[in-house]
C-alpha cells in the first residue's frame, strides 16, 4: 500500500471528504493538504467539523466519500492497513488518555515493544530520550495521576513521539488546561515545529496558531471556508472568519 | 429449656473437620481460578461483534444465573454419568462450581470492561496496538481493578455455596459435618464448629485476594490505596 514518497508529495491530503452523523452533515466536501514539515492549524467554531476532519486522518472516523491519503495510505478505503497507518501517524487527545495503571515509562515503552518488537532496554533508552524532549525526565517512574494536567499532556506527546511518527495530530490538546499549563504544553509543540515535525492541530489558541502555523484552515459548517497563511487571522477576507477572530479569540 | 452443649465429643473428630475444610478450600481454589478464566472469556465473548459468539455467551450467562446451583450440580453429576463418563465427586464439583461462578464473573467483568473510558482504547489504537494487545495491556487489569471488591465477594460466596456439593458426596466441610453429627448425635455443636470454620475460610480467602491485589495493582501499593 505504501508508495515511495517524494519529498514534494503531501504527507496528508484530503480531497472532497464527506462525513455525516445520521442526518447531520459534519464534513461537506473538505479538501486540504499538508506538506512535509508543515504546521497546519484547523480552527473554527465548536461543531464546525474541525475535530472530525482531524480524526478522519487517523481513521477514528470512517468517511462517507472523498479521498484521504496519509503517508501513502489510502485511508478512505476499507482495506487500509490500520496498524501501518497508525505507526506513521501520532495522535494526542484533549483528555491525555495516559494508561493509568502503567508508569510514565511503561506508557511510553508499551507500543514500541508490542508493535515494533523493540527490545526492552532499547525502549527504556528511548523513553528517557522522548521524556527529555518534553522536559519530564524526572517523572519516568511516576504514575499518571501523580502528574499535573500539563505534565500528563507532555507525557502523552512523548508517548506518541516514541513511535517516531511522520505526522502528529493534536486534537485540542490544551483545552482542559489552565493558561500556565497551556503555556508549557505549547512550548513543547513549538519545539517540535522547530525540529521540523509535520503537524495538524485543532486549536482554540488563536495567538498560538498565529505564531506557529504555516497555514490556517478555517472551517465553517463542515466546509473549508477560508485558508491561507497565519496572516489571514489579522486580515480575514470572509465575514465569518472576521466575526470568529473578532469575538475575542485573538487575544494572545 | 435445658441447653447442654458437649463440644469435646465433637471436637475429638478434628482431623475430619480439618480434612473437610481443606477440601472446601481446594474446591474453591480450582473453581475460582477456572471460573475467573471462563467468566473473563465469556465477558469478552459477549462484547464481540460476532453475534453467534455473543449470543452463545449470553445464553450461558443467563441460563446459569437463573437456575439453582444444586440443580446445576445434579445436571453435571447425572449428565456425565448418563453419558457413561465416570469422574470423582471432586472433579464434578469443581466443574459445576466453575460453570456456576463463571457466569457471575462474566457479568462482573462485563461491568469492568464497560467502565474503561473510550479514550483509553482510542489512545491504544492510535499507537497501533492490535485488538488483542489492547485487551491484554490496556483493558484487562484496569477492568479487574474496578470490579475487584465485587469479584472477591463473588468468589468467597462460591466457597460458601460449595457446601451444597455435600449432596453428591464430595467430602467437603459440610459433608464431613453431616457424618459427624449423625455419628455423635451432637448436631448443634457440629454445625457451630462448621460455621466458625467457614468464617475462618472466608477470612483466609479475603486475605488471599487482598495480597493478590498488591501484586496485581502495583500503582495502588505505590499510592497507598490498596483494594
Amino acid at each position: 500500500m505504501q508508495q515511495n514518497l517524494s519529498s514534494t508529495e503531501p504527507i496528508v491530503s484530503l480531497h472532497n471528504v464527506q462525513k455525516s452523523f445520521g442526518p447531520l452533515r459534519v464534513l461537506d466536501g473538505v479538501s486540504f493538504t499538508v506538506a512535509r514539515g508543515e504546521v497546519l492549524a484547523l480552527i473554527g467554531r465548536s461543531g464546525s467539523g474541525k475535530s472530525t476532519a482531524l480524526r478522519c486522518i487517523d481513521r477514528f472516523e470512517k468517511v462517507d466519500g472523498g479521498e484521504i491519503v496519509v503517508c501513502g495510505h489510502r485511508v478512505d478505503r476499507p482495506d487500509v492497513d490500520l496498524r501501518a497507518l497508525r505507526q506513521d501517524v501520532g495522535i494526542v487527545f484533549q483528555s491525555y488518555n495516559l494508561f493509568p495503571h502503567l508508569t510514565i515509562e511503561q506508557n511510553i515503552t508499551l507500543a514500541p515493544c508490542a508493535v515494533k518488537g523493540m527490545a526492552a532496554s532499547q525502549a527504556k533508552d528511548l523513553a528517557r530520550k522522548v521524556l527529555a524532549q518534553v522536559g519530564l525526565e524526572e517523572k519516568l517512574h511516576a504514575y499518571p495521576e501523580q502528574l499535573s494536567g500539563g505534565q500528563q499532556q507532555r507525557a502523552a506527546i512523548a508517548r506518541s513521539l516514541a513511535m517516531q511518527p511522520k505526522v502528529m495530530l493534536f486534537d485540542e490538546v490544551t483545552s482542559a488546561l489552565d493558561p500556565e499549563l497551556t503555556a508549557e504544553v505549547l512550548k513543547v509543540i513549538e519545539q517540535l515545529a522547530a525540529d521540523g515535525m509535520t503537524m495538524v492541530m485543532v486549536t482554540h489558541e488563536m495567538g498560538f496558531a498565529k505564531g506557529i502555523a504555516d497555514r490556517i484552515v478555517f472551517m465553517h459548517r463542515g466546509k473549508v471556508h477560508e485558508t491561507g497563511p497565519a496572516s489571514i487571522l489579522t486580515s480575514p477576507t470572509t465575514p465569518e472568519l472576521t466575526q470568529f477572530v473578532g469575538t475575542g479569540n485573538l487575544k494572545s | 429449656m435445658n441447653l447442654q452443649l458437649d463440644f469435646p465429643a465433637v471436637l475429638e473428630r478434628w482431623p475430619s473437620f480439618l480434612a473437610g475444610a481443606a477440601l472446601t478450600l481446594e474446591l474453591a481454589f480450582f473453581a475460582t481460578v477456572l471460573g475467573a478464566l471462563l467468566g473473563t472469556l465469556a465477558a469478552v465473548g459477549r462484547g464481540t461483534r460476532n453475534s453467534l459468539i455473543a449470543g452463545a455467551c449470553k445464553v450461558y450467562v443467563e441460563t446459569i444465573r437463573n437456575t439453582p446451583l444444586l440443580v446445576q450440580i445434579f445436571l453435571v453429576y447425572f449428565g456425565l454419568a448418563s453419558l457413561g463418563l465416570k469422574y470423582s465427586a471432586f472433579t464434578v464439583a469443581v466443574a459445576a462450581l466453575t460453570i456456576n461462578v463463571g457466569a457471575y464473573t462474566a457479568e462482573i467483568m462485563r461491568a469492568g470492561f464497560e467502565a474503561i473510558p473510550r479514550g483509553q482504547i482510542e489512545a491504544a489504537e492510535g499507537l497501533a496496538l492490535s485488538r488483542l494487545q489492547i485487551y491484554w495491556h490496556i483493558i484487562l487489569l484496569p477492568a479487574i481493578e474496578k470490579v475487584y471488591p465485587a469479584l472477591t465477594s463473588q468468589f468467597v460466596l462460591l466457597m460458601l455455596a460449595s457446601s451444597v456439593c455435600s449432596q453428591i458426596s464430595a467430602e467437603e466441610l459440610t459433608a464431613v459435618a453431616n457424618y459427624i453429627q449423625s455419628d455423635t448425635y451432637r448436631a448443634f455443636e457440629t454445625y457451630i464448629i462448621v460455621a466458625v470454620l467457614y468464617v475462618i475460610l472466608s477470612l483466609v480467602m479475603r486475605a488471599g485476594f487482598w495480597s493478590l491485589g498488591l501484586v496485581l495493582f502495583p500503582r495502588r501499593r505505590r499510592l497507598g490505596t490498596p483494594l
